[in-house]
């Protein structure tokens, strides 16, 4: 165990003397209608243990069949990564005790995995770096262990545990990398942009929910420091279950800062599994890998290996959707935006919606600056994701096309999209509700005019005298008068007609 | 009428169909004589009379209406308790499975139940199947019923005692190195390990998930071949199961009984029993062996040795990978989920509640291989043991298929003894597993074999193994068949009447 309580080395020193490597192990919840050897449906959030039988509860003389639609998923994830797909893999059998594995082992691959040497590029302020992929295989999730009594939720202090076996079985995916080195001061930052990227992939290729607050996708983040210039790599930790893309970013960083402090102190890091504190972004050590158990893995004999076939891997290649690297060059391309601007769009979890938006109607340039502008303000207010905002892109679509139209301007657009984010309908109802449209030449509109310059004879003789834009505060007038309902070019056209001509 | 709890099964179906007696007069008959008798002979850990008897009204009920019933509706039948049954006791010879009543059926327990059979209860056996005996259930000693001093063989050993003693028509066994052929074979039974995967193992406890095989114990070739037929076929809940059609294997059987063997060639393994390989084995079970050969001979079999080398190395593999899987199997009986649970107080904590369970749960053979898997599987350990082991299991498979070039079966004797008797080898385990030394070969290969009577020596049955090539089960019948017929007309009796001829429980 490491010393505690941790000193931290600055982040900036860290890398006056020490060079990161970094190695990620995501797992990934398949979206598949059943479980990954049971035909046990998948469907988060049942009653504890309603979602069982007696093959995911690992009753006597129960046995699995693996589940197709897992399979082939895998191999696409695979794929995608450009991994080489194994023509013969099998599935092997991991055994420990533990009570949320019922059959006192999980089912996995060990040898001899579905994917193997993928690579994937990720981009940083820039700069790409290629992250190898060393395989991706097809295993089952476990049970989950609910600690009664006590105050952490954790096993220690508690009363008595449940455990419920609805998740286990569900097909999980792992996706493994080589070891990380050369990402330097960036490399929180290429972890975070690697399991961001995986994400996108696995939502374009629809093989997962990818809800991280689920649990959809789990990372176990391994980080290690040499000294510069060393040879040899350090020795690693492995931070388990770091389950949000900002909490991969702080984990490394963490550990990277922990573990130079311990090495400034000549004392050796241990390899072991640390845990992740969402709270407070620090890591706390969990069982020692150095005395960990001997999995002793041998092949599932009730399985039958799977040798995917040629052709069929070809199709599936084929097949495959357009992955998130290329769409986002072709959609710069489209909506003549720069490397830049597009990385923004990416950051703020935007890209479809843009899309979206664009494919219901509106202008690259206008989608983006209402999902870049008034929305992501709102978003960030009401702390929530973009793509969480009650409003669709085919609202937000409609919403520039009466701009455009002329029907609203922005000031009414904005009142607009209160009432559609209120649940009150789409754009044209809420400002036919509202009566938000603005006002043409209308009698209204005329007395409205004509009250401003009547009450503000002062502004209006500067603008008689030559003062032009003085004729701004008489729209300000107008418009105070209409609530805003009148369209302001309209205004101050009408205003110049009776003044300055 | 004759006695019906001597009646053959196909006897018994016939007799069903015909309307001349009816299922609850059959199982009452069996169930009157287990009552009787299963106190001394200690073939059955679960008996439900009267559930035996209500599904036997139902049965009669349809056939009385006119329903459509199967040719097995009405036959009673024993499951060995490895085989998981809905709502009955099911505990795999095992203290850890005490009590434990599962919520579903066995692929083969449903297909059986479907057909009409009428369940009379689950037999005894070693516990989870590992020995050759028996005497390694948790539960009782089961005696064979040729001389109640004497093992009657295992792991189905309550299956074999139950229907050699009369107290089952015919009984479902599971044979993972033998544990159907031996005991058959020392009860003077018909026991078939069919192919590998031609007979679902959803449902049936796990000892070693590569060798398991279910299969028929039965008085009769044609019994065998008949209820082989009723479980056997593509199961989609077993990923090893075989996705061909169910073989042809009554009427093999049939075939084989006019006697004709014309062209068949058989193939005596020189490794087990023969020159320079007769070591352990009885005079007696080599000499009724040698007159059953001449007798395939007089049928028209051609016969020649065959050599299979890797078979000398069995024995060794066997006890690796069997354990090793073993290990993995029952890694699952933890306490958290069903059966026994010990020592949860409040005070001890999981892995010591784990560790108690076991303790106490698992018999001294269960955990001696265990113990022998945990430690073949090790990192470190796992090539030299495992792995080898493995590459065994492929040298043996390459004996087969050399030999299928030149002969149809190969032969052997079943079992290298007789029943020896209770006690005789319970402090010695490698003389319990040299009992399998015949049977293990096939099992490694996944290739069917049968052992059908072929004699008594010293006054106990002796058995006589038939190999055949994968899915070639058929074959095993028809000449177990032709050997049954011959040997029934050279007798003038059937060859369980020999012990139905004498007093129950009779020293020979």
């Amino acid at each position: 165990m490491s010393a505690t309580p941790d000193r931290l080395v600055d982040f900036d020193e860290v890398l006056t003397r020490y060079e990161p490597v970094m190695g990620l192990e995501t797992h990934v919840e398949l979206g598949t209608a059943s479980k990954m050897f049971c035909g046990c449906s998948t469907t988060f959030g049942a009653e504890p243990n309603t979602q069982t039988c007696p093959t995911c509860l690992g009753l006597p003389g129960s046995l699995p069949v693996a589940n197709a639609a897992a399979i082939e998923s895998t191999i696409r994830i695979g794929l995608a990564l450009g991994c080489r797909i194994a023509t013969w893999a099998r599935f092997s059998r991991k055994n420990y005790f533990y009570p949320d594995i019922p059959k006192g082992f999980q089912t996995t691959q060990y040898d001899e995995p579905l994917c193997t040497a993928g690579h994937l590029d990720v981009e940083v302020d820039g700069e790409t770096y290629r992250v190898e992929i060393e395989r991706v295989h097809l295993e089952e999730d476990t049970g989950k262990n609910l600690h009664v009594g006590g105050s952490t939720g954790r096993i220690h202090g508690a009363d008595h545990s449940l455990i419920d076996y609805n998740r286990a079985g569900i097909p999980l995916v792992e996706i493994v990398t080589r070891p990380i080195p050369g990402a330097g001061a960036k490399a929180p930052e290429v972890a975070k942009a690697y399991v961001t990227e995986l994400r996108e992939i696995l939502v374009a290729l629809g093989v997962s929910e990818v809800r991280m607050e689920q649990g959809n996708l789990r990372c176990d983040v391994n980080t290690s420091l040499a000294p510069i210039g060393s040879l040899e790599w350090g020795t690693r930790t492995e931070t388990k279950n770091v389950n949000s893309l900002r909490s991969v970013e702080r984990a490394v960083r963490f550990e990277m800062r922990r573990q130079a402090a311990l090495l400034d102190e000549g004392q050796r890091i241990f390899q072991e599994t640390r845990h992740f504190h969402e709270d407070t972004g620090t890591t706390s050590p969990g069982r020692s890998k150095e005395e960990a158990t001997d999995y002793r893995y041998f092949p599932e004999p009730d399985l039958v290996p799977v040798a995917p076939d040629e052709e069929w891997v070809a199709a599936l290649l084929a097949a495959l959707p357009e992955l998130p690297a290329a769409r986002r060059s072709r959609l710069s391309d489209e909506w003549g935006i720069a490397p830049t601007e597009m990385a923004w769009l990416v950051n703020a979890g935007a890209v479809e919606l843009v899309s979206d938006t664009v494919a219901a109607g509106a202008s690259p340039a206008d989608a983006r600056k209402w999902w870049l502008g008034d929305l992501a303000r709102r978003a960030n207010d009401t702390g929530t994701e973009l793509g969480e905002l009650a409003v669709t892109p085919k609202q937000v679509a409609e919403l520039i096309g009466l701009i455009s139209a002329g029907t609203i301007n922005d000031q009414l657009a904005r009142q607009t999209l209160d009432g559609v984010l209120a649940g009150e309908g789409d754009p044209a109802a809420v400002v036919e509700a509202r009566g938000l449209a603005v006002m043409g030449e209308s009698d209204e509109l005329v007395s409205a005019v004509d009250a401003a310059i009547e009450g503000n004879p002062d502004v209006a003789e500067k603008v008689r005298g030559g003062k032009v834009q003085a004729i701004g505060a008489l729209v300000g007038a107008v418009m105070k008068t209409t609530r805003g309902k009148a369209d302001a070019a309209t205004v101050k056209r009408m205003l110049e007609e009776r003044l300055v001509s | 009428m004759s006695d019906l709890t001597s009646t053959d099964a196909a006897e018994l179906g016939r007799l069903l169909s015909a309307g001349e007696v009816t299922a609850v007069e059959v199982t009452r008959a069996y169930l009157d004589r287990i009552a009787a008798e299963d106190d001394a002979l200690g073939a059955y850990l679960h008996v439900d009379g009267e559930s035996a008897l209500r599904t036997a009204e139902q049965v009669d009920a349809a056939r009385a209406g006119g329903t459509a019933t199967g040719p097995l509706a009405g036959i009673p039948l024993a499951l060995k308790d490895v085989v998981v049954t809905e709502g009955v006791p099911t505990t795999s010879g095992s203290k850890i499975l005490e009590g434990w009543r599962p919520p579903y059926d066995a692929t083969l327990a449903a297909r059986l139940k479907n057909a009409g059979t009428v369940l009379l209860g689950k037999t005894n056996m070693d516990e989870f199947a590992m020995g050759s005996s028996t005497e390694n259930s948790a539960y009782r000693v089961t005696r064979n019923p040729w001389d109640h001093d004497r093992i009657p063989g295992g792991s189905s050993g309550g299956s074999s005692a139950a229907v050699a003693g009369g107290l089952a028509p015919w009984a479902i066994g599971t044979d993972t190195g033998g544990s159907i052929r031996q005991p058959a074979a020392v009860t003077g039974l018909v026991g078939h390990k069919p192919t590998y995967g031609s007979v679902s193992r959803y449902g049936l406890i796990a000892f070693s998930s590569s060798l398991d095989q279910a299969g028929p114990m039965t008085r009769t070739v044609l019994d065998a071949a008949l209820l082989h037929e009723a479980v056997a076929g593509h199961d989609p809940l077993d990923s090893t199961s075989i996705a061909s059609p169910v073989p042809v294997l009554a009427e093999a059987a049939r075939r084989g009984a006019e006697g004709d063997l014309a062209g068949l060639r058989v193939g005596v393994v020189t490794e087990l029993g023969g020159d320079g390989h007769t070591d352990g084995y009885d005079e007696g079970v080599l000499a009724r062996f040698t007159e059953t050969v001449a007798l395939l001979e007089s049928l028209g079999a051609e016969v020649r040795q065959v050599s299979c080398p890797a078979f000398d190395l069995a024995l060794p593999a066997y006890y690796l990978i069997a354990p090793s899987e073993a290990s993995s199997n029952l890694a699952r009986f933890d306490g958290v989920r069903y059966g026994l649970r010990v020592g949860d107080d409040g005070a001890r904590d999981l892995d010591e509640v784990m560790a108690l369970t076991r303790e106490q749960g698992f018999g001294p053979e269960v955990k001696r291989r265990i113990i022998l898997g945990t430690y073949a599987l090790s990192s470190g350990y796992y090539d030299a043991y495992y792995g080898q082991a493995q590459k065994v299991r492929t040298l043996i498979n390459r004996d087969f298929t050399s030999a299928w070039d030149d002969v149809d079966v190969l032969v052997s004797p079943t079992s290298p003894t007789v029943a020896w008797e209770v006690g005789a080898r319970v402090d010695d385990p490698i003389a319990m597993y040299a009992a399998d030394l015949c049977t293990l070969p096939a099992s490694l290969a996944g290739v069917p074999a049968i052992s059908v009577p072929c004699g008594l020596s010293e006054g106990l049955p002796v058995g006589f193994q038939i190999m055949a090539p994968a899915l070639a089960d058929d074959r095993c019948y028809k000449v177990a068949a032709a050997l049954e017929a011959a040997q029934d007309a050279a007798r003038g009796s059937r060859f369980l009447d020999q012990l139905a001829a004498r007093p129950a429980g009779s020293v020979a």
